[in-house]
């Protein structure tokens, strides 16, 4: 029987190397003649730099050297635009990217002054705080509507405001929405900072190996390649001379996507320039203040629709906090403004946010990438209209749904891939459904009167998303039968955590019929694959997945042709089974693939032309546009009277990524996702002071879900093939996490109904509850 | 003024000169090239260092190697008998998706070694409360949940034969 692997429930190649401690993440390479680095950091969100004293700091025994910006010279610049503004119909963009050591001003509280190198770390460190800075301090930009007036301070004087972008999307015409509308429904919601805080902070280690002049830095990123490629200009080397190394990363969800954090160029810089190994790893403190944060908008957002509940428009006036800098363009707030039409048919659009320039920490996509906030609009407004109409949640939902032979659905405003936002194919009703049957929609609201009587605040909520996946540009991978009977993958695709070892091998492992502990993985290494962007925006399956599955599928003609000759049969009699070629129905005539693999590369004899030696092939995948996945949450909660704590009774997912490669893997997936969800629901808020300082940069202060804290989560699947790809994948990387505020919203809103809250903001907290409940019954009086 | 200490890492013997400001997590990923403890916070919350001391769970970076002086530390890289073996815990953990990026587990696996000892069949809130001291940002904890249950079965067979 030929293996079939995909679908299955297969343990991952990757784990008995995690888990006997043996996996290497950055920290823990370990070169001789190492150097150690610190940085020095601006404790001020916003001030002038009036001068950098490093005499002491360079005095320290153990003190190699000490570098501020004019250190630097000609290699001081500002870091890329990674990702430019796309093509919409209105846009004003404001490029400001930092260079990697502030020179005049710092602009944000953890933005690096100065770069010491030291023996150890413990020494940096010491020199770090020997190191003095004259600040001026200025007055720091924290709100988002002081940002937007001109009368207060300026992040960036040249540009003349803190605007850093204006866009203005259109679908439709929302006016001509709101004449017809039976109901208008009018809301400011708010949906604030958190931080993604991967267990594994950031780190780089950087060798220039002067004989070999090879440059090789290990760096905990999810783009190893646009790194090595943007390393090797700005050092003056051939790509080929650089190699970037991410083969285990303790976590990303999207700010270790990054070219570059100022470390990423100044450690091999200054690798080079001493001509010793160099590494740094952050701590904690400085991964909450010098890592890229997400979520901090204000959304005005207006909903017209029938008095059946039919939508007629949706109008949403956003401001987007973009942090001091924007060197992530606009990803953000356009995935938000995209992903707030969600399942449903919006005729009219009008959607237009400012992205303004505050004094904190930048923001760039984290798990969700924007789309939480759209999500989080729309199902506020679904779930007030049915409030005003009589309707229950799941009804209104239903009324709106697009239908399931109206696909490929285009909903006319520009995706985060530059197209137009294209829904592929979807069956949404299925999905509702189920989720409503799985949390036992129709029970509780038979069971709640009598618990509420009883003096227990129950609620329950449902809501859906759409989410974009699977979108370009390319990625690519190479697929060999190797002479040792290995077969080997390899991708630009690296793993955080996903399981790519393994998904990756799933797919090679099936078109080839070898057993999937024959198989190589190598991904996170640019000396192993020239080619990529990396993993985000849950790609990595569908992308690098289809091109593996093209090389795969090429590799298995040329090993069915070799086979046919050397077994002398015709290619279609013969299968590929176990590492071998195998003529069907004949047991003993078969011949292994490393055999075929071994004669495909002879050290002797005539070759023809126009072959390849070996059996290998590579091959590329560039998506048209995204694969779209479904989803809906549910939850039923519990509100403590007292302390308002909440216990989640049940929590139901289902979910719709088309084929699954490893369902194991996929569950893991959304229930981290959920995680994350519940952290940024709950329990996360990153807390600013009016001066720009963070009020709660440590795990004492930020609350991160415990295993106390995450339920277990039911999952149930539909399965709508992606007609964009062969294998029929979408992806699923951060389905979990994008619609857990507005799920906690509306079972909250549920669960404390007889009080009558409304809830427009998250995070939330025990504390914020228990004020609402506060406000909203002493507006009643009671 | 380095201080010299002598302990046992996973049953084998080290003398080393340090620096009482050493963190124990720094002498075992550094000095010892133990690098499978990972650390994560160094404020001793997330967990991800935990190691055991005579047996017991600490948080390395909240000790210094001077304390360990003495003592006998057991590490991730200490659970399974060889090269090639896993330790029921680690099987465990491979067979129900215990892990993603893998940060956080070594961690896990030495909060739950002694746990299990002590409590040879736990209930799932015993099980999520004894990990409510790790942090994990990939899983959710549901399918470590589930490792730690088939960890405990495993245990219980290994020691009925």
């Amino acid at each position: 029987m030929t293996t079939q692997t995909i679908g299955e429930r297969i343990k991952r190649n990757e784990d008995p190397q995690l888990l006997t401690g043996q996996a290497q993440f950055t920290d823990d390479v370990h070169l001789p003649d190492m150097l150690h680095a610190a940085l020095k950091r601006s404790a001020y969100a916003h001030a002038e730099i009036l001068g950098v004293d490093v005499a002491e700091a360079r005095a320290l025994p153990g003190v190699i050297a000490v570098y501020t910006a004019a250190d630097l010279g000609d290699f001081w610049q500002p870091s890329p635009l990674l990702v430019p503004p796309p093509p919409a119909e209105h846009i004003i963009f404001n490029q400001r990217t930092a260079g990697q050591l502030a020179r005049d001003k710092v602009r944000y509280v953890g933005e690096p002054i100065a770069l010491v190198i030291a023996e150890s770390r413990y020494i940096a460190e010491d020199a770090a705080e020997l190191i003095e800075v004259e600040y001026e301090p200025l007055d720091a930009v924290v709100d988002l509507h002081q940002a937007l007036t001109n009368d207060g301070p300026l992040v960036h004087d040249d540009v003349g405001s803190n605007i850093a972008a204006h866009v203005i999307q259109r679908k439709g015409d929302y006016e001509i929405a709101r004449a017809q509308a039976d109901l208008v429904i009018t809301r400011r919601m708010l949906y604030d900072r958190g931080t993604a805080a991967p267990m594994e902070g950031r780190g780089v280690v950087a060798h220039f190996d002067p004989l070999a002049r090879q440059l090789t830095v290990w760096d905990s990123t999810q783009a190893p390649i646009p790194i090595r490629n943007g390393l090797a200009r700005m050092l003056g080397l051939s790509e080929r001379q650089v190699r970037v190394i991410a083969r285990f990363v303790g976590g990303g969800f999207g700010p270790k996507v990054m070219m570059f954090y100022p470390e990423e160029t100044l450690i091999p810089w200054a690798a080079m320039r001493l001509e010793r190994p160099i590494k740094w790893i952050e701590d904690r403190l400085e991964n909450f203040v010098a890592m890229t944060h997400e979520r901090g908008q204000v959304h005005d957002a207006e909903i017209a629709l029938t008095k059946d509940g039919k939508i007629l428009g949706v109008k949403d006036v956003f401001l987007h906090d973009t942090g001091a800098y924007d060197p992530y363009g606009l990803t953000v707030p356009i995935n938000t403004q995209c992903t707030l039409l969600g399942p449903y048919v919006v005729p009219h659009y009008y959607t237009e946010f400012h992205a303004v320039f505050t004094n904190k920490t930048i923001v760039t996509p984290y798990r969700g990438a924007g789309r939480q906030h759209g999500v989080f609009v729309m199902e506020r407004l679904l779930d007030l209209a049915a409030r005003e109409l009589g309707l229950d949640p799941i009804e209104i939902r239903r009324r709106n749904l697009i239908p399931p032979d109206q696909f490929p659905w285009c909903n006319e405003i520009i995706f985060q891939d530059f197209t137009k936002l294209t829904y592929d194919s979807g069956n949404y009703e299925p999905v509702l459904n189920k989720a409503r049957d799985m949390i036992g929609w129709d029970e509780f609201q038979q069971e709640a009167p009598r618990l509420r009587a009883e003096g227990k605040l129950v609620g329950i909520g449902l809501v859906m998303y759409v989410e974009g996946t699977g979108i370009g540009p390319y990625e690519g991978a190479r697929v060999q039968v190797e002479a040792t009977g290995k077969l080997t993958v390899a991708t630009g695709v690296g793993t955080q955590g996903q399981g790519h070892y393994t998904v990756f091998a799933q797919i090679a492992a099936d078109a080839l019929g070898v057993p999937i502990d024959q198989v190589y993985v190598s991904t996170g290494d640019t000396s192993q694959f020239n080619w990529g962007s990396g993993t985000f925006a849950s790609r990595g399956a569908t992308v690098a997945g289809t091109a593996i599955y093209a090389a795969a599928q090429q590799v298995r003609q040329k090993a069915l042709k070799l086979a046919a000759d050397a077994l002398e049969a015709a290619e279609e009699d013969i299968d590929l089974v176990d590492g071998f070629a195998q003529v069907r129905g004949v047991p003993g005539r078969r011949i292994s693939l490393a055999t075929l693999a071994a004669q495909a590369n002879p050290l002797r004899g005539a070759v023809q032309p126009g072959t390849e030696p070996g059996l290998e092939a590579t091959a590329y995948f560039g998506p048209p546009m995204g694969a779209t996945a479904v989803g809906a949450h549910a939850m039923i909660v519990e509100v403590d009277p007292d302390s308002f704590n909440l216990k989640i009774q049940r929590y139901v997912v289902v979910h719709d990524c088309g084929t699954v490669i490893n369902p194991l893997i996929l569950e893991g997936q959304v229930q981290g996702g959920v995680a994350q969800g519940i952290g940024n629901a709950f329990f996360e808020q990153l807390h600013y002071d009016e001066s720009g300082q963070l009020l709660n940069a440590s795990f004492m202060d930020y609350l991160l879900p415990t295993a106390n804290d995450v339920p277990t989560i039911e999952i149930g699947h539909e399965e709508t093939r992606s007609p964009l790809n062969p294998l029929g994948v979408k992806g699923a990387g951060e389905a979990g996490a994008i619609p857990v505020g507005p799920l906690y919203a509306q079972a909250l809103d549920n669960a404390l109904a007889e009080a009558g809250i409304e809830i427009l903001e998250i995070p939330l907290n025990p504390c914020k509850l228990w004020e609402m409940v506060q406000a909203a019954q002493s507006k009643v009086g009671g | 003024m380095k201080r010299e200490v002598t302990l046992t890492v996973n049953d084998r013997s080290y003398t080393r000169q340090v620096e009482p400001r050493l963190l124990l997590s720094d002498f075992l990923r550094h000095e010892l090239a133990l690098t499978g403890t990972h650390v994560g916070c160094e404020h001793g919350i997330c967990g991800a260092c935990t190691v055991l001391l005579d047996g017991q769970p600490i948080r390395a970076c909240l000790a210094f190697a001077v304390q360990a002086d003495g003592h006998s530390i057991t590490t991730v890289e200490g659970l399974a008998a060889g090269p090639n073996d896993l330790h029921p815990i680690q099987q465990a953990f491979w067979e129900s998706h215990g892990l993603q990026c893998g940060f956080c587990t070594p961690g896990i696996l030495l909060t739950l070694l002694p746990f299990l000892q002590e409590h040879p069949d736990p209930s799932e809130a015993e099980i999520r409360d004894a990990l409510s001291g790790n942090i994990c940002r990939c899983t959710g904890y549901q399918f470590i949940v589930e490792a730690a249950r088939r960890a405990a079965a495993k245990l219980r067979e290994g020691s009925a034969q």
